[in-house]
């Protein structure tokens, strides 16, 4: 009886709606956790997986040696790799090319590298205005190796550990 | 020609032209929202007749509720307007008869003087309408008005006894019965604590 | 003034009438922009993100208060589709159809005592004919536009209007029991006297089912099954687009700030002050309506949306029987001596 009379001025005075009105009135004043993207950035892990790149030695030579394991594992297909015999004797790729409309980020071509030569990058922010913009050849590749050598190095070092 | 004449011509060339819609429209759409148009300025020529409750309960009533019942109905069936047009000929004499009388009546109407009815004459300021309506149906014509009343009730149970099926196996639910439930009897809150494969927790027995 | 009225001769009336609309239709559109600025902010910041906040004026971002003209010019700059199989006129007509209720209706608002575009005697009865008239709109653009969703959309605003209408309509009933009037400047100054006095409290019950209802009406979350993102996708307007889609915004917008005015006037005392001591005035009208519209943000943040069945059980078995109840005890304790707690 008491409880079917609670019950009663419990719905028909709204207490729990105001009790749902009172959680949202709360985060009303709550310190507000958006990140403004451009001017304030999320930390990145060292093992963020972002645009592909190739590595090189530090004497110059590029790492890959053709193996195509990376291009086994990729569970989406998205490299393709020619390889030849140069001029020295070694094996090098010819073509190296990564279609990253195709790619899912999985890092497991860099997983499957034996020598580091592919490695996934902290970038993030790269675009393309026409779909052929955003399949990569080794040149390209390489470039990005080249241009973020530094914290690509300094990446691997904090991860090494663990690897 | 003075303001007010003007608006009821403007008026009642769109009551008569909406008017003449409901009946040609071949659309039952078109032809229902040609008769909420009616309605609509009618409730206008009753305002210049100062009649502002009953332009109000015109619009609120006719237009606010049995209209849109109306569309909502119109529009939920599909209607074959070929088969509809079949009986046009069979139908027009009586049609004739009911339009010819109408017609006769509303003479007699307008041409009042000629059978005893006078024109409305100015309120004087203060006047309410309502007022006046309401002093009226609840003293001189209250059983009329609480019969007029009865019948309608009678015809609101009449309709809802008609169309309610008990069906034991109807699988809709109810929603007053959703809402009082709670959650006694429903859940049953077990404390698991995080487990490693090599430790056995006691208070952990279920 | 008399000399502009002189200069006019007959023209004068039917300018200051236009004059007084526009004083009344633009600040009331600079509300709905700014509305929408508010309701994005504050649901925002209920749901613990910051809403707009780039766009200004002149290179400052002013907290992103430019948001609703930038809104505004690309609503106005893009292509209207006319779906094919649409019914052309009267796809056009709908958004018409849908805002002219929501503006027409703000003829009889009184905002003080002499704030009144058309002081007219049956303003109450005028409010609800007109108001009742905004579903047209919607159940028009659900049918012209030839698709299902968006009939889907018309027909369950079409029930869910005529359903809540009819609770809406009852809890007026008992406001105009109580005032003995149907002129809102009447019902107003018979809640004089502090905010005890005012109808929300004798007519508690009424007064949150006027609320409750005048969410639904305006087919506000909880209650926006006509438009339901996440099952029909935006139901009656789903084909409209550019300046269209814009007008039935507008109208949703207007009816909100519409309803928040009537509840403010009929329940809370309108211009009145909450105190006899402090002065009368616009400024308590306007704050007001303001608290009644964050309540109307508020539930958006707050509720889901109501399943179809349980909107139609509470307005017809449980919103109708507790206003005809409460307009009961209104009437039976007009009879003996404790009828001035309700007048």
């Amino acid at each position: 009886m008491i409880s079917a009379i609670k019950r009663f001025f419990n719905t028909f005075l709204l207490i729990d709606l105001l009790k749902g009105m009172a959680v949202t009135g709360r985060h009303l004043f709550a310190r507000k956790i958006t990140i403004q993207y451009p001017d304030e950035r999320t930390p990145q892990s060292p093992r963020f997986r972002g645009l592909h790149a190739q590595r090189r030695y530090a004497n110059g030579e590029e790492r890959c040696i053709a193996c195509k394991l990376c291009e086994a594992v990729c569970p989406a297909m998205a490299i393709t790799i020619e390889s030849a015999q140069r001029a020295d004797g070694s094996r090098r790729t010819t073509r190296y090319d990564i279609d990253l409309t195709k790619c899912i980020f999985c890092g497991f071509c860099e997983e499957a590298c034996p020598v580091d030569a592919i490695v996934e990058t902290r970038i993030f922010e790269y675009h393309g205005e026409r779909r052929v913009d955003l399949y990569y050849t080794k040149a390209m590749l390489l470039a990005v190796g080249d241009r973020h050598e530094a914290q690509i190095a300094a990446d691997r070092a904090a991860d090494a550990k663990y690897r | 020609m003075d303001f007010a004449s003007l608006v009821f011509y403007f008026l009642a060339a769109i009551l008569l032209l909406s008017g003449l819609r409901v009946v040609t429209a071949k659309n039952p759409v078109h032809s229902a929202l040609a008769l909420v148009l009616t309605f609509f300025t009618a409730a206008g020529l009753w305002i210049l007749l100062e009649a502002e409750f009953l332009a109000n309960a015109l619009i609120l009533v006719y237009v606010g509720a049995v209209m849109v019942l109306f569309i909502f109905v119109v529009m939920m069936l599909d209607i074959n307007i070929e088969e509809m047009r079949k009986g046009f000929w069979d139908h027009l004499p009586l049609a004739g008869l009911v339009a010819g009388l109408m017609a006769v009546e509303m003479v007699m109407v307008l041409g009042g003087d000629r059978f005893g009815l006078s024109a409305p004459t100015a309120k004087p300021a203060g006047y309410s309408n309502t007022r006046e309506l309401g002093l009226l149906l609840y003293t001189d014509y209250v059983y009329a008005f609480e019969l007029a009343a009865v019948i309608l009730l009678v015809a609101i149970v009449a309709v809802i006894a008609l169309t309610m099926r008990r069906n034991p196996n109807r699988k809709a639910i109810d929603p007053g019965w959703q809402s009082k439930q709670t959650a006694e009897g429903h859940i049953r809150m077990v404390n698991l604590k995080p487990q490693h494969p090599d430790y056995k927790n006691k208070e952990d027995d279920e | 003034m008399d000399y502009l009225q002189q200069l006019l001769g007959p023209a004068w009336l039917p300018i200051w009438t236009l004059a007084k609309i526009i004083i009344i239709v633009l600040p009331l559109l600079i509300a709905v922009a700014y509305l929408t600025y508010a309701e994005r902010k504050i649901i925002g910041y209920m749901q613990v993100r910051i809403g707009p906040n780039r766009v200004g004026f002149f290179g400052y971002r002013l907290i992103g208060l430019g948001q609703p003209i930038a809104d505004a010019v690309k609503l106005m700059t893009k292509e209207i589709v006319l779906p094919t199989g649409a019914d052309k006129p009267l796809f056009l007509l709908a958004p018409v159809l849908a805002i002219g209720p929501a503006l027409a209706a703000w003829a009889v608002v009184p905002f003080t005592e002499d704030w009144v575009l058309a002081n007219i005697d049956a303003s109450l009865l005028y409010i609800m004919a007109i108001t009742s008239m905004g579903v047209y709109g919607v159940i028009v653009a659900g049918w012209a536009s030839n698709s299902k969703y968006a009939f889907l959309g018309a027909m369950r605003s079409a029930a869910q209007i005529v359903s809540y209408e009819i609770a809406m309509g009852f809890a007026l009933v008992g406001v105009l029991m109580a005032a003995q009037s149907l002129n809102m400047v009447d019902i107003v100054n018979a809640q004089r006297g502090g905010f005890w006095q005012w109808y929300w409290l004798p007519l508690f019950p009424l007064f949150l089912v006027y609320l409750i209802s005048g969410v639904a009406e305006t087919n506000r979350a909880p209650f926006d099954v006509a438009e339901g993102e996440s099952e029909i996708v935006a139901g009656f307007h789903l084909d409209y687009s550019g300046m269209a889609f814009a007008v039935f915004f507008l109208a949703e917008y207007a009816n909100m700030i519409l309803v928040s005015a009537l509840t403010s006037i009929m329940f809370l005392g309108g211009w009145l002050s909450p105190f006899p001591f402090l002065p009368d005035g616009f400024f308590w009208i306007a704050a007001k309506m303001s608290f009644v519209l964050f309540l109307f943000l508020w539930f958006r943040a707050t509720f889901p949306r109501y399943r179809y069945d349980q909107i139609m059980r509470l307005g017809w078995k449980v919103f109708i029987p507790v206003t005809l109840i409460w307009i009961l005890v209104i009437g039976g304790f007009m009879q003996t001596p404790l009828g001035y707690l309700f007048h």
